[in-house]
């Protein structure tokens, strides 16, 4: 694997906890409960952290004398290559945690294959992660099943959201070039082998949350190459306002 | 009970409060003390979450990864102070939906700094200063008071909030040696929050009627005018190293005190935001509301899925029986 | 619907392995799981902790502080149950 594409393969990593972190932290102080609310925060701090480390081994690995904030706050939406799930509004309470359960079930199989990257970096940033993305998967499965098999209203609420995201879920086991390549170096996670154990573990989950998986199995995708939905642009003029309006400062 | 009686138990409690041996949940209080107590404290922990809401606005909006998560580790942390001081309440014997309802209805209060707004990154910074330095100068004292519960949660709130005033200095002495721009941002928030800062004591001795019985309750242990003293004394020092000006055109050194004499306080403002009146009342309540009521579905939803989940573990041990 | 809270839980939390738990406050959760989670998020953010015990408030029976001259005076005039009340020579160091 080129330098290149080994670089691309980091940051790949590092755009959709960057961002799912970021939404997450819109919850802090408007959650159901506080005890929710410290404890989504909690999961947002997670991302957030792990997002940092991977960047800060991007700035390493890339030796240009970019930081981590360039790779966060300077690069636009077609530069970000996060899935497209971890993109999408928070909405209700519900559908945070559909979204979240989605993506960590999907985040906690290729965590538990990333940790044997042979790029002793990439691998050693995993092995710190799973432990905390082991707490994450179990955290949004319980909510699921709780929302799920909870009251008519917060049923409905909650197949509501599996219908509207699941077209998200797509591409996270759906490898492109770059996911092949990587995974034939041994750098990144053969997504076709993770694939049947994260489709189980959705399956068990929305049983026990009596949720319909939806019919149509048409897939968004693009995110990974930087084909984004709308709601992108807005996440980072928010998140790297400061930066762009005061270029070059240190804060 | 006999008014004979009434006296000795009334008796009994204060000499334990000036022998400072903390009252527990159960032991006997006075009606008044306990409701004192409930006010003090909700009002306190109602603070700690209306304040999230104006540092939360810069959390989506920090300038850098090392900013965000600091920020965000704060307002959580704002978060489980509130927690803590619900479940200090919650000893008295009033559950914290109660409390809740009397923030949402307007009932109680909550600290004013909080109906000011964060205009710009500086303010985040100038808030962990002046606020939460404000707060921890009035918080320290309340960890020796005579409640076990509020003392015990005030020891944890203090130790986790000292890392929020260094981490509001840190963001302005950055400031501080940035652009113009940056120094000019600075010294804005400085000439925004001081005075709104100063205010945070509260009303001054002589207006302050229920001063002189929570201090002989322990409950308060200094007053607003000697707090308020201490504060600004320690921020005269700290401002000159941040290179900033307090914008009091009276602030000046008393050789005979060894204080820093300040000029008048508007209290007129003050009251005003009380009431209601300040640029955020509104929006702050609203925000609470709206959390709140958005969030019923969740919380019955999570109560009818655990009482199901029991009934479930019932039946399955009855049909092993 | 019927308007139903959380219940309270009592949090326990060992600091260190080798410790006894020890009552840190409390929190509202549906159950016991999710008493244990909420904890774990609201008590151990600062690594606080390496176990933790919740059990439901209510089924917390505690003294009467009413009762306390009964229950706890008798005990203090028992000096003879300490160590100190027994004279030794010097010459014994160590017992």
């Amino acid at each position: 694997m080129n330098n290149t594409n080994h670089l691309n393969y980091i940051l790949r990593l590092a755009d959709s906890p960057m961002i799912l972190g970021q939404r997450l932290s819109e919850w802090c102080g408007h959650g159901p409960i506080l005890e929710q609310d410290i404890a989504l925060t909690n999961i947002a701090l997670d991302f957030i952290g792990q997002a940092r480390n991977l960047y800060q081994y991007a700035a390493k690995f890339e030796a240009k004398g970019r930081t981590e904030d360039d790779f966060a706050f300077l690069r636009d939406p077609l530069k970000y290559k996060n899935v497209l799930l971890v993109e999408q509004p928070n909405g209700n309470w519900g559908q945070t945690i559909m979204r979240q359960f989605l993506y960590d079930s999907f985040n906690f199989y290729f965590y538990n294959e990333l940790k044997n990257s042979t790029d002793t970096q990439i691998s050693a940033i995993a092995e710190k992660s799973l432990k905390e993305i082991k707490y994450h998967l179990r955290y949004s499965s319980e909510w699921t099943a709780r929302l799920g098999d909870g009251t008519e209203e917060s049923h409905m609420k909650m197949q509501n959201a599996l219908d509207e995201l699941w077209m998200y879920t797509g591409e996270l086991c759906t490898p492109d070039a770059l996911d092949e390549e990587a995974a034939k170096a041994g750098i990144g996670v053969d997504l076709n082998k993770i694939h049947p154990y994260v489709e189980e573990k959705v399956d068990a989950i929305l049983r026990r949350a009596t949720l319909q998986k939806p019919e149509s199995n048409w897939m968004q995708k693009g995110g990974k190459q930087g084909q984004h939905s709308e709601h992108l642009g807005f996440i980072l003029a928010e998140m790297q306002f400061m930066q762009r309006a005061y270029p070059g400062a240190e804060w | 009970m006999t008014d004979a009686k009434q006296l000795s138990l009334e008796d009994n409690f204060q000499a334990k409060v000036d022998a400072e041996i903390k009252i527990e949940p159960k032991d006997w209080m006075p009606e008044k003390y306990r409701k004192t107590l409930i006010r003090q404290i909700s009002q306190h922990a109602h603070s700690e979450i209306v304040g999230m809401l104006p540092e939360g606005n810069w959390i989506t909006r920090a300038p850098s990864l090392r900013r965000k998560l600091g920020l965000l580790a704060k307002v959580q942390d704002e978060a489980g102070h509130g927690l803590y001081l619900y479940s200090a309440c919650e000893t008295l014997g009033i559950e914290r939906d109660t409390l809740l309802d009397q923030l949402h209805t307007g009932k109680a209060k909550y600290s004013s700094i909080f109906n000011y707004p964060t205009t710009t990154w500086a303010d985040i910074g100038a808030i962990g200063w002046l606020v939460d330095g404000a707060a921890i100068m009035n918080q320290v004292p309340i960890c020796r008071c005579s409640y076990g519960p509020y003392a015990r949660a005030m020891v944890r709130v203090c130790k986790e909030e000292s890392f929020h005033q260094r981490q509001g200095f840190e963001i302005l002495l950055t400031l501080s040696k940035g652009t113009d721009e940056q120094r000019a941002m600075l010294q804005d928030a400085v000439n925004r929050w001081w005075w709104p800062s100063v205010m945070m004591f509260g009303p001054s001795d002589k207006d302050s009627p229920n001063t002189a019985q929570s201090m002989k309750w322990k409950i308060k242990r200094f007053t607003n005018d000697d707090l308020r003293q201490k504060f600004v004394d320690v921020c005269v020092g700290q401002a000159e190293i941040l290179g900033v000006t307090l914008p009091d055109p009276d602030l000046k050194y008393n050789e005979e005190t060894g204080h820093w004499d300040f000029g008048t306080i508007n209290w007129d403002e003050f009251w005003q935001v009380v009431k209601g009146n300040g640029p955020c009342n509104r929006q702050r309540l609203n925000a609470r509301k709206k959390a709140h009521e958005e969030g019923a579905w969740v919380r019955e939803a999570a109560m009818a899925y655990a009482e199901k989940q029991e009934q479930c573990e019932v039946a399955s041990v009855a049909k092993v029986a | 619907m019927s308007k139903k809270n959380w219940p309270l839980w009592e949090v326990f939390i060992r600091s260190k392995q080798g410790l006894n738990h020890k009552h840190v406050g409390s929190l509202h959760a549906t159950n016991a799981e999710m008493a244990i989670e909420n904890a774990r998020d609201v008590y151990t953010r600062r690594k606080e902790g390496v176990s933790i015990w919740v059990v439901e408030s209510v089924h917390i029976s505690a003294s009467n502080p009413d009762a306390s001259d009964e229950l706890f005076e008798p005990a203090t005039d028992k000096v003879y149950r300490h160590p100190t009340f027994y004279d030794l020579p010097d010459e014994v160091k160590h017992m």
